[in-house]
């Protein structure tokens, strides 16, 4: 299924939002590579609900990272986007690198339920997050995935797509990240995450090369709302490109609860 | 044309096995390789080299920063200007340069410009590089989406730290100060002369049109490659309407001179090999930092890299870097005194470049024979170059120092007491 989509302007940029199914909304911010193409994990969890995907700045199909000098600027910026796509205080799922911005927004305004998905955010020193901006090009799919394959299914063009733009969408993704997160450290966030108060489910792939999985119970001890942790088999970084279908099925039963 | 020497200062003793046991040579390269106690002998013995160059007549002294890095000692070149200021007399003291966006805040530049200026009498280039991504964004932890505009404001705000005539507030994006006040000035007025090494992006070269600055290509892999960069820089300038002037442009070439070719092929070798072999055995982990290389230059350089990537991801060829491939390719020009001479003639007037730097010291090149080709450049090689472009050219772009008689000199206090 194609999705509905709709521009929405943040800081004067545009960012895409696409949005799929019924009922009640449920927001997704994307990892790595942001969302450069509806995926089957988006496809599953449209079923039973309405998916809304805004992108981030930067990210494929948002303009405007370049303007985001610090992280206050990144989470006003993250508030903006999820009030002009009309789901604030919903139900919201972070991956990855939108998984950190998911927490820094519940932190600090209302969401109805969290969905934390191997999200950055929190570091340590005795078990430090890997670097993914220090690899050679061909180390990134498996430090990424697990799934042979995933990543290339998540970052080949499209039929019909030029390369070449593909190409720079997906740099530019990179580069966001980059603004975002690099060196990659620990940016306060332990210190607001007592303030995530809604019931929370974090989801860690067994497999994750990039944020080693304990630093699930790390996301859970911080948050002050009982926090559920949900491990999946095999799954590397990238949970929803490894394993759409058991992320969906866990989000799915999470928020129905 | 302006002949001047370039130190990289490289570490000698990197293992004959280093590219096979080391990831690379820069950021994470193996600290239990560095000896201090050798590293004594080695500042002291490259000093030696450039003090040598300057006494025997080369027009300036080049020194760089590089951090974490065994073929670069220089975190700070600034210490070892600071050190040539003293030893030398009219040599130009050319910094290539300073990471401004590496310095917070950047006065720390400012002032440290400014005093080395003062110390020399008025002999300072300040170069001004965005930085490599392994100095900035690694070793240094920059972020490499910010780290351009950090370094356009770092620039404006030395700029008017040194030409502002009053204390003054700058309220930038990046740098907020209330008090800037840069003691001491510089001595040159309004402001020494700025050169900006870079990698060869037309937005590098119209910065330095707007500006007036020289531009200079510093690789590692000599004229023939250099070519193609210094025709797009002069094609942009004339597109701009600047005139051909060769003073707005400075180049780096390797030299290795001897008696005879024969003679030169034999004694540059080992140093080249090394140099090309071990010091540029960099790890490809920290070459392309995400949002270090702008938008423009990635949409310039798509289709290139969309198939560099093919080539990449099918594991292409790894050549090693044979000396007769290196002197092929014209990353080292060796010979005679009079066949480098021709050689160099011939670049400096085909690439149009009146500011040459050459690195005449390399790889592990020993004292012995780095003095050998500094003097042989300088007393064979220089004479037959001397005078190039100016008959037509003026050079804007060159240091002036107060004239000798008012200059301050080392002077014992010994005789006094």
């Amino acid at each position: 299924m194609k999705p509905a989509e709709r521009a929405v302007r943040v800081n004067g940029f545009p960012c895409r939002v696409w949005e799929a199914g019924e009922g009640k909304p449920v927001g997704v911010l994307g990892g790595f590579s942001g969302v450069p193409r509806w995926s089957p994990f988006l496809e599953q969890l449209s079923r039973g609900r309405r998916v809304v995907v805004p992108s981030l700045p930067g990210f494929p199909g948002g303009l405007g990272h370049d303007r985001l000098d610090d992280l206050m600027d990144w989470v006003a910026a993250t508030l903006d986007l999820l009030e002009q796509a009309a789901i604030e205080g919903e139900d919201l799922v972070g991956l990855s690198v939108g998984g950190m911005l998911a927490a820094e927004v519940a932190a600090l305004a209302h969401v109805r339920r969290l969905v934390l998905v191997s999200p950055f955010g929190l570091f340590d020193e005795h078990e430090p997050v890997a670097d993914p901006f220090a690899r050679k090009p061909r180390e990134i799919p498996e430090l990424l995935c697990a799934r042979a394959g995933a990543f290339e299914e998540l970052r080949d063009p499209p039929e019909g797509e030029d390369p070449a733009e593909w190409m720079i969408g997906l740099a530019r993704a990179d580069e966001a990240a980059a603004r975002l997160l690099w060196p990659l450290g620990e940016r306060g966030l332990a210190k607001r995450l007592h303030r995530i108060r809604v019931p929370t489910l974090i989801v860690w792939g067994s497999e994750d090369r990039v944020i080693p999985p304990s630093y699930a119970d790390r996301f859970a001890r911080g948050i002050a709302a009982a926090a559920k942790v949900h491990r999946i088999a095999g799954a590397g970084h990238l949970v929803d490109a490894d394993a759409p279908h058991e992320l969906a099925g866990a989000i799915e039963e999470f928020l129905r609860g | 044309m302006k002949l001047c020497s370039f130190h990289l200062m490289p570490w000698t003793d990197l293992p004959d096995d280093f590219a096979e046991r080391y990831p690379g040579v820069w950021v994470d390269v193996d600290p239990k390789l560095f000896d201090p106690r050798r590293g004594h002998v080695l500042y002291n013995e490259f000093l030696d080299e450039l003090e040598l160059a300057a006494e025997l007549g080369f027009d300036g002294v080049c020194v760089n920063e590089h951090h974490s890095n065994a073929y670069g000692l220089m975190p700070s070149p600034n210490l070892m200007a600071a050190a040539l200021a003293r030893r030398t007399q009219d040599a130009a003291l050319i910094i290539m340069g300073a990471s401004l966006a590496l310095y917070n805040p950047p006065i720390r530049v400012a002032e440290e410009f400014a005093m080395i200026d003062c110390i020399s009498g008025g002999r300072l280039v300040a170069g001004f590089p965005v930085g490599t991504p392994m100095d900035t964004c690694y070793a240094y932890g920059q972020n490499p989406s910010t780290l351009r505009d950090r370094y356009w404001e770092a620039h404006d705000l030395v700029m008017r730290a040194w030409i502002e005539e009053a204390p003054f507030t700058f309220h930038g994006r990046w740098n907020q100060l209330r008090y800037v006040n840069v003691w001491p000035r510089p001595l040159q007025k309004p402001h020494p002369p700025i050169w900006i090494p870079g990698g060869g992006s037309v937005e590098t070269w119209r910065w330095c049109a707007e500006r007036d600055y020289v531009y200079c290509y510093l690789s590692y892999f000599g004229y023939r490659a250099g070519a193609k960069t210094m025709r797009g820089y002069w094609a942009e300038m004339e597109r701009l309407g600047k005139e051909r002037n060769p003073y707005r442009a400075g180049f780096l070439q390797f030299i290795g001179v001897a008696e005879t070719r024969a003679e030169a092929m034999k004694l540059y070798r080992e140093p080249a090999e090394y140099f090309y072999g071990r010091c540029l055995h960099l790890d490809p982990r920290f070459a392309t930092p995400p949002g270090y290389m702008t938008e423009g230059s990635i949409r310039a350089k798509a289709e290139s890299m969309v198939a560099r990537a093919a080539r990449a991801s099918s594991g292409g060829p790894d050549h090693a870097m044979t000396f007769d491939r290196i002197v092929d390719e014209g990353y080292v020009i060796v010979g005679s005194p009079e066949e480098v001479a021709v050689k160099l003639r011939e670049v400096a007037t085909e690439l149009n470049v009146g500011q040459m730097m050459l690195l005449c010291q390399f790889g592990n090149m020993s004292r012995e024979l780095a003095g050998y080709n500094i003097e042989l450049f300088a007393k064979r090689v220089a004479p037959e170059l001397r005078g190039l472009f100016d008959d037509r050219w003026e050079n804007h772009w060159w240091p002036k120092p107060v004239a000798g008689a008012s200059r301050a000199a080392p002077r014992p206090l010994g005789a006094v007491r």
